[in-house]
């Protein structure tokens, strides 16, 4: 699934450090940074300064709401599915979202916020998950560009996080990233069906569906080096391990290759190979409607949150009765 | 707001004569449910073909902290490896 660059999330920086601190904390910080600058991997009950932290919090718990608001806009079509394949498919792929979403959610736990604060933080729009999901899904060939784009652009951004420093966060992207290709396969391949065997009406749907997605897909990578404040410190922690650019440049250059082979257009008029980078030059990308998306202006901001919100209230009565439920077998066991 | 259920660790056999090994966590009400959640979310491949689970709380760790102290008694007896003897050629593969 489907990261952003989590760090730019918002444009406040998070608190800077705090200047006094004690002669163990400094002995303690020098060892981390040591031990940071040798690659190790730092584990849950591991010392770490409390900025590390609350960085992680933020960017595992935003990835983790990335995966579970990710199951909506997919969600949407499963019940109209053009055949029982497709729609197998489809049910497997969103299942994998909310399993990934699982796997983070547990790994940010492990920092010490327990799951209810992760769901509230969701819950009350104080925590931001990936700006893609805030598009809609209008018709079926979004299912397959999703899977193209959307989860191609996850996976550029997902490799990296495998080698993350924070060992917890690591091991759930290795399970996430092998699950990730057959979202991205399966996405490709219900396009080029259309794209082959289709009729026209459905070319041109996939067209469609692609001019729809292609900013978004790139703006996922987040905005420019220059104004990601908090990437340098990310980078010095092995949170990060990839500028945006750099990520952003290597899935276009992939992309357009794909794009030729499906028959697509991408819709970027400034879009073409230039020799003495060995990339592939592109017009300017909308900032503004990036930064809308990202506070809470999208086209489904509003939607999306709500359906979480009804979900989770909703469910209320079953946690409860779940656990009245075991605490009554609990009694039952204990007077046998 | 309800209490949250319980955390569980989770630990899969990949396949016949293989250990255990501890894969992630999850919430469950109760044990069943753990086993089942367990299933859907770790197994989801055939990746497992048995699968523990444990309460989070119920496990005893070594502290972190002590690991240098805690662990230090057996890094200097090198002895109890078999390339610490050195033995004629001729019996190079013993």
């Amino acid at each position: 699934m489907y990261t952003q660059a989590m760090d730019t999330m918002g444009k406040e920086r998070l608190d800077t450090p705090k200047p006094v601190r004690s002669t163990d904390e400094i002995a303690l910080q020098e060892k981390f940074d040591a031990r940071i600058d040798a690659g190790e991997f730092i584990e849950a009950k591991d010392w770490m300064p409390d900025h590390y932290r609350k960085t992680l919090v933020r960017q595992i718990s935003q990835h983790a709401h990335s995966e579970i608001v990710g199951m909506l806009p997919e969600g949407n079509w499963i019940t109209r599915a053009p055949t029982l394949k497709r729609k197998a498919i489809l049910l497997a792929k969103v299942q994998d979202e909310a399993g990934h979403g699982l796997y983070l959610y547990a790994a940010a736990e492990t920092l010490g916020t327990s799951r209810d604060q992760l769901y509230d933080a969701l819950h009350s729009g104080k925590a931001k998950y990936s700006s893609i999901f805030n598009y809609p899904t209008l018709s079926w060939a979004d299912m397959g560009t999703i899977g193209w784009l959307v989860d191609g652009a996850a996976i550029m951004n997902q490799v990296p996080l495998c080698r993350c420093s924070y060992a917890p966060y690591a091991r759930a992207m290795v399970r996430i990233c092998r699950e990730e290709s057959f979202h991205q396969r399966q996405g490709f391949e219900s396009l080029l069906t259309m794209m082959q065997k289709g009729t026209d009406a459905q070319k041109a749907m996939v067209q469609d569906s692609v001019d729809r997605w292609w900013w978004p897909s790139i703006m996922m990578f987040g905005p420019p080096d220059t104004e990601s404040p908090n990437s340098e410190q990310s980078m010095k922690w092995g949170i990060k391990r990839i500028s945006n650019d750099d990520l952003r440049q290597k899935f276009i250059d992939a992309t357009v290759e794909q794009a030729k082979i499906l028959g697509v257009t991408l819709p970027d008029p400034d879009l073409r190979w230039n020799e003495a980078r060995q990339h592939y030059d592109f017009g300017a990308i909308d900032w503004n409607e990036f930064w809308q998306v990202v506070g809470g202006d999208g086209p489904c901001n509003r939607e999306r949150l709500a359906a979480r919100v009804s979900a989770w209230d909703d469910g209320e009565w079953v946690r409860e009765a779940a656990m009245a439920h075991a605490a009554k077998n609990d009694a039952m066991q204990e007077a046998a | 707001m309800s209490a949250e259920w319980p955390l569980w660790e989770v630990f899969v056999r990949s396949k016949a004569g293989l250990d255990h090994k501890h894969c992630g966590s999850l919430h469950a009400a109760d044990p069943q449910m753990a086993i089942q959640l367990a299933r859907d979310v770790y197994t989801r491949r055939q990746e497992g073909t048995s699968v523990w689970v444990v309460r989070s709380d119920q496990i005893v760790a070594s502290d972190p902290g002590d690991k240098a102290a805690f662990f230090d008694p057996m890094a200097d007896k090198v002895y109890r490896h078999p390339t610490f003897y050195e033995l004629p050629k001729s019996l190079d593969h013993m």
